[in-house]
């Protein structure tokens, strides 16, 4: 029974992990940027809630519907006046942008809020401690079936976003070939800057989870973004459905493993990772993948 | 009627001169020939018309208006559609994807999903089909079907013979003879002469990034284009020398 409990408790944790990965296995697929800086773009997003949250008191969920739009917004201008100028350069300036970015955000973070470790939990009412005890082993806290049904909404969203909407078939045309894109109408800036606006403010969702769950300071994002880019590695990159699957493996591998031994949780996540990364890349394929 | 005016165009890839001051007009309802032989600049031409290469010199003017420094996206709503060499579809998306992304909102006309269809119908059966899933003439007719929906007053066409087998070939022409016949302005590049003289009005000749030969596809004997086409008899402009 424990390991029942085990299984559904990895399966809410990877939940949690796919929403934070799903902005950025977004921008991984449409624009081929490993954005560095989403985990504090995420802990950013959490901040923003916790800001809602203490001056007028209301609950996380209303604090998340205002912070939303301000991500979005966040995210477009990023793309605009950051991204778009390092994608010009090659490969390799995005990846040291986002990784300049992430260092900003977190001093910022540190000036504005300080060191000190906050929650959300407090300002999500119910679902911060509610759970159904099925069995004396087995407890299913509403949280985390709150964040698989997020989770799965939210992917099933994307999916008929970017299957039935002229926007939708706009974007993946742009992911597969932009200077194509270009010649049949599409303008690319404007769709990466979509992609990265929807991408900054499903982060700050992961972000508002993670304040729920546990707790979270300035330096919190790096951590947060290991994981995420786990799952979006172990599910495929680029592929959306992959992340969520990726995600749910990771979160598995970690409450697995902790049943192993408590301090195996993590490493076992690490381990999976390393196992598919070499799955699937190993040998020549990584060098030639790496040459392209 | 001038729509589309090239003048003294020069586009690089790096130290690499591809286009050499070129210049040339093509008149509404036109069908010119873009001949010469690989390398000679005809496909970099092209996607500078289209805005896909920005050019290091000169300007491109589109019914009047100067597009020099217009992105490619906003030539395609001013009505100019580039049928890119190699095809370039979307892969994963399908036939019918391909040609909806492919419709640009303020530009109304004949042309539409099932208008394309009509044309090709070769497609019907395909349309829920993933565009990689296709046959080189399908995407072919898909590559043309997707530029046409944008309802483009100058349709530039770039070597849509490649790769294709000769009926599919003839096919392909057939059914832009219907295209044409509806008074759409064309520039196309073709490989093969023969083909090039039969369904252009017009032939300009490419050689090492210059303009060496251009007249009435009548008026030209095969002779002095393919010595023009080859560089040979002195056709060569001066300053080519390098």
């Amino acid at each position: 029974m424990t390991l029942v409990n085990a299984i559904v408790q990895g399966i809410f944790l990877g939940a949690f992990y796919a929403v934070l990965a799903c902005g950025l296995s977004i921008m991984f697929g449409v624009m081929r940027i490993i954005n560095l800086a989403h985990g504090d773009v995420a802990v950013l997003g959490a901040y923003l809630a916790f800001v809602v949250v203490e001056r007028t008191g209301a609950s996380v969920f209303v604090a998340f519907a205002v912070a939303f739009p301000v991500m979005l917004a966040l995210g477009y201008i990023l793309q605009v006046t950051v991204l778009e100028r390092s994608l010009k350069a090659g490969i390799l300036t995005p990846l040291l942008a986002t990784f300049g970015l992430s260092i900003v955000i977190q001093n910022l973070l540190l000036i504005a809020f300080s060191p000190d470790v906050r929650s959300l939990g407090g300002a999500a009412g119910v679902f911060t401690t509610a759970s159904w005890q099925v069995t004396g082993e087995l407890s299913i806290s509403a949280l985390g079936v709150l964040i698989l049904v997020v989770a799965v909404i939210l992917f099933g969203a994307l999916q008929l976003f970017l299957s039935y909407t002229p926007a939708g078939w706009a974007m993946r045309a742009t992911a597969e070939d932009a200077d194509a894109a270009e010649l049949v109408g599409i303008d690319s800036r404007a769709v990466y800057a979509r992609a990265t606006a929807i991408a900054v403010a499903i982060a700050s969702l992961g972000g508002l989870f993670l304040g729920i769950r546990s707790a979270f300071d300035p330096a919190s994002g790096p951590t947060q973004l290991i994981f995420a880019f786990e799952a979006v590695v172990i599910g495929g990159m680029g592929s959306l459905w992959g992340t969520l699957v990726g995600g749910i493996a990771l979160g598995l591998a970690q409450t697995l493993g902790a049943q192993l031994h408590p301090e195996f949780s993590v490493l076992a996540g690490h381990l999976l990772f390393l196992a598919v990364l070499i799955a699937r890349f190993g040998g020549g394929r990584l060098t030639l993948r790496v040459a392209r | 009627m001038t729509l589309l005016k090239v003048d003294q165009l020069d586009c690089r890839y790096g130290l690499l001169q591809a286009v050499r001051g070129v210049s040339f007009e093509v008149a509404q309802g036109e069908i010119v020939a873009l001949i010469g032989a690989n390398g000679a600049g005809k496909t970099t031409l092209l996607r500078a018309i289209a805005g896909a290469h920005r050019p290091h010199a000169g300007s491109v003017s589109f019914d009047g208006a100067d597009v020099t420094r217009l992105p490619a996206h906003r030539r395609v709503s001013l009505g100019i559609a580039l049928v890119p060499e190699g095809r370039r579809l979307f892969p994963s998306l399908t036939v019918e994807e391909n040609l909806r992304v492919a419709a640009v909102g303020n530009r109304r006309g004949r042309w539409n999903v099932q208008a394309v269809l009509d044309v090709f119908p070769l497609l019907q059966p395909r349309r829920k089909m993933p565009a990689a899933n296709l046959s080189g003439g399908e995407q072919q007719a898909v590559a043309i079907g997707r530029a046409l929906m944008s309802n483009p007053r100058l349709l530039l066409l770039d070597e849509v013979s490649l790769g294709l087998a000769p009926v599919v070939v003839d096919a392909v022409y057939r059914s832009l003879a219907n295209v044409i016949s509806e008074g759409a302005t064309v520039l196309l590049v073709e490989q093969d002469l023969t083909r090039a003289l039969r369904v252009a009005g017009r032939v300009i000749c490419m050689l090492e990034g210059h303009v060496v030969l251009e007249g009435a596809a009548q008026s030209l004997d095969r002779d002095r284009v393919v010595h023009a086409y080859f560089g040979l008899g002195g056709h060569a402009a001066g300053g080519a020398s390098a």
